[in-house]
């Protein structure tokens, strides 16, 4: 009997619960682990149907890379994390590429790249810092203690993110509220529809007026190449809003507490990438489906039926990295799949690594002092998101 | 040894640019090149480490 029949039949048939973190418990899930040990592919179950995880970080590269699998939610069978299961209404913005397979997705994709090259993401350096600093200024003159999340590591990246744009700056609250309801695992259709709704009125007013006073920034000059429609160039924004602010502030909070339980690593060159890889926040957001028949590690999976890589699972896989769990910037750990793999590899991300890279930097050099407020097991981590973070983080200062 | 760009592939993610910066660059569209000159100069281990980066099999070795 052939291997891969033998790995087909070791498939538990009972379906896991989806998601397998839960409070209290360490992250990423020890099941993930098991699974990666044992057939590598698991199914679940969400309110749209069954699903297939996938674990090992060979096969996460696998399915993120096969042009037979789709990224499309209006393929039939597309996963739907929501807890009514209907569609995430943001999915049919148009211009939301993410949502898109090739040649489609290209279109939007090249139109963005020159945007976020090594180079240009560079030349933003003193944009960032400006925006640190800022930010810290802010906190000192306000007290003694704060809430990192709240006055650091969410405004930071909404700002950058905001003024590469040219959004103004009064309404970047309008934009968190709205975005945390998009990263809910539990918002209903109908709250997802009403703030998908608002942000696209919102830029599309916004983008009005930038057609009429152009300035140096992302949209004006997405505008000016004419390659997008008006409703493509807001679907495009909001996008661009929302990837670019939850999941850095959250990989900016959990970094301050790795480095702040483990000083010696402050001012290291190599924490970022590692930091990426070790908390995976975006561990449920690539989901897909096939859109024919694909074998996946051994493991037939037929058209039709949904597909949810878990990053942060194929970020502790031991084949890919020794000793996963252990946090250790020597490590080369580049090979993380933390922005995802293939063609949607998230566009941002030298951005966001400019963005932890100051941040820490800043923060350790200009509050050395900085402690937690409260033992590391009580910070309320987010088990409840698409996204894996901090709800807050208390922190004071001398 | 032989790299192949195929900026028609490339995603844009950069990823070659960090690996190995003496050796591949991004053009005005963002997309892959490869430094004139640079290839003969290059780490067979970068090289190997930039294809196997990038997302979107942009990049490929050969031996000559
Ligand atoms: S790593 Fe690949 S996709 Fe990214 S810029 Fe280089 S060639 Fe293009």
């Amino acid at each position: 009997m052939s291997t891969e029949a033998d790995a087909r039949t070791a498939a538990p048939q009972c379906p896991v619960a989806f998601p397998l973190r839960r409070p209290g418990r360490p992250f990423p899930p020890p099941e993930y682990a098991t699974y990666r040990g044992g057939a590598g592919l698991v199914r679940s179950e969400l309110p749209s149907g069954p699903v297939w995880l996938v674990t090992r970080h060979e096969d996460v590269r696998a399915v993120l890379t096969d042009p037979r699998i789709s990224a499309d939610p209006s393929k039939p069978g597309f996963p739907k994390a929501g807890r009514t299961g209907g569609a995430p209404s943001q999915y049919e913005v148009p211009g939301w590429f993410v949502a898109m397979d090739p040649p489609e997705h290209g279109r939007f994709r090249k139109t963005l790249i020159p945007e976020f090259t090594v180079r240009k993401v560079r030349e933003l350096r003193p944009v960032i810092q400006q925006i640190v600093d800022e930010r810290i200024d802010a906190m000192l003159a306000a007290g003694t203690s704060a809430d990192l999340v709240e006055s650091f590591a969410l405004p930071v990246p909404s700002l950058v993110i905001s003024s590469l744009l040219g959004v103004p700056k009064v309404d970047r609250d309008f934009f968190e509220d709205r975005t945390r309801v998009l990263v809910r695992l539990s918002s209903t259709d109908e709250e997802r529809d009403k703030a998908t709704q608002a942000l696209l009125r919102y830029l599309g007013r916004l983008i009005q007026i930038k057609q009429r006073r152009p300035g140096d920034d992302l949209i004006s000059r997405l505008i000016a190449a004419g390659t997008l429609s008006r409703q493509e160039l807001s679907g495009v924004a909001m996008l661009l809003l929302i990837a670019g602010h939850e999941t850095t502030a959250n990989n900016i909070g959990l970094g301050v507490v790795q480095l702040l339980t483990n000083p010696r690593w402050i001012g290291d060159d190599r924490i970022v990438e590692e930091l990426l890889r070790y908390y995976s926040v975006a561990d449920l957001v690539a989901f897909r489906v096939a859109v024919e028949d694909v074998e996946i590690g051994g493991q037939l999976i037929r058209a039709g039926e949904g597909i949810v890589p878990l990053i942060a699972a194929a970020n502790h896989d031991a084949t890919a990295f020794a000793a996963p769990s252990e946090f250790d910037p020597e490590r080369s750990a580049r090979s993380h799949v933390a922005f995802g793999y293939g063609v949607h590899q998230c566009l941002g991300q030298n951005l966001v690594r400019e963005e932890m890279d100051i941040a820490y930097r800043t923060l350790f050099a200009r509050i050395p002092s900085l402690t937690l407020a409260v033992p590391v097991e009580e910070l309320p981590l987010k088990y409840d998101g698409v996204l894996f973070g901090l709800h807050e983080l208390p922190v004071t200062w001398k | 040894m032989r790299i192949t760009v195929d900026p028609g592939r490339c995603v844009g993610a950069g990823q070659c640019v960090l690996t190995a910066p003496d050796l591949f660059d991004q053009d005005d569209d963002g997309l892959v090149t490869v430094l004139a000159g640079a290839a003969d100069a290059a780490d067979p281990g970068d090289v190997r480490d930039a294809a196997a980066l990038c997302p979107s099999g942009a990049i490929s070795v050969a031996a000559d």
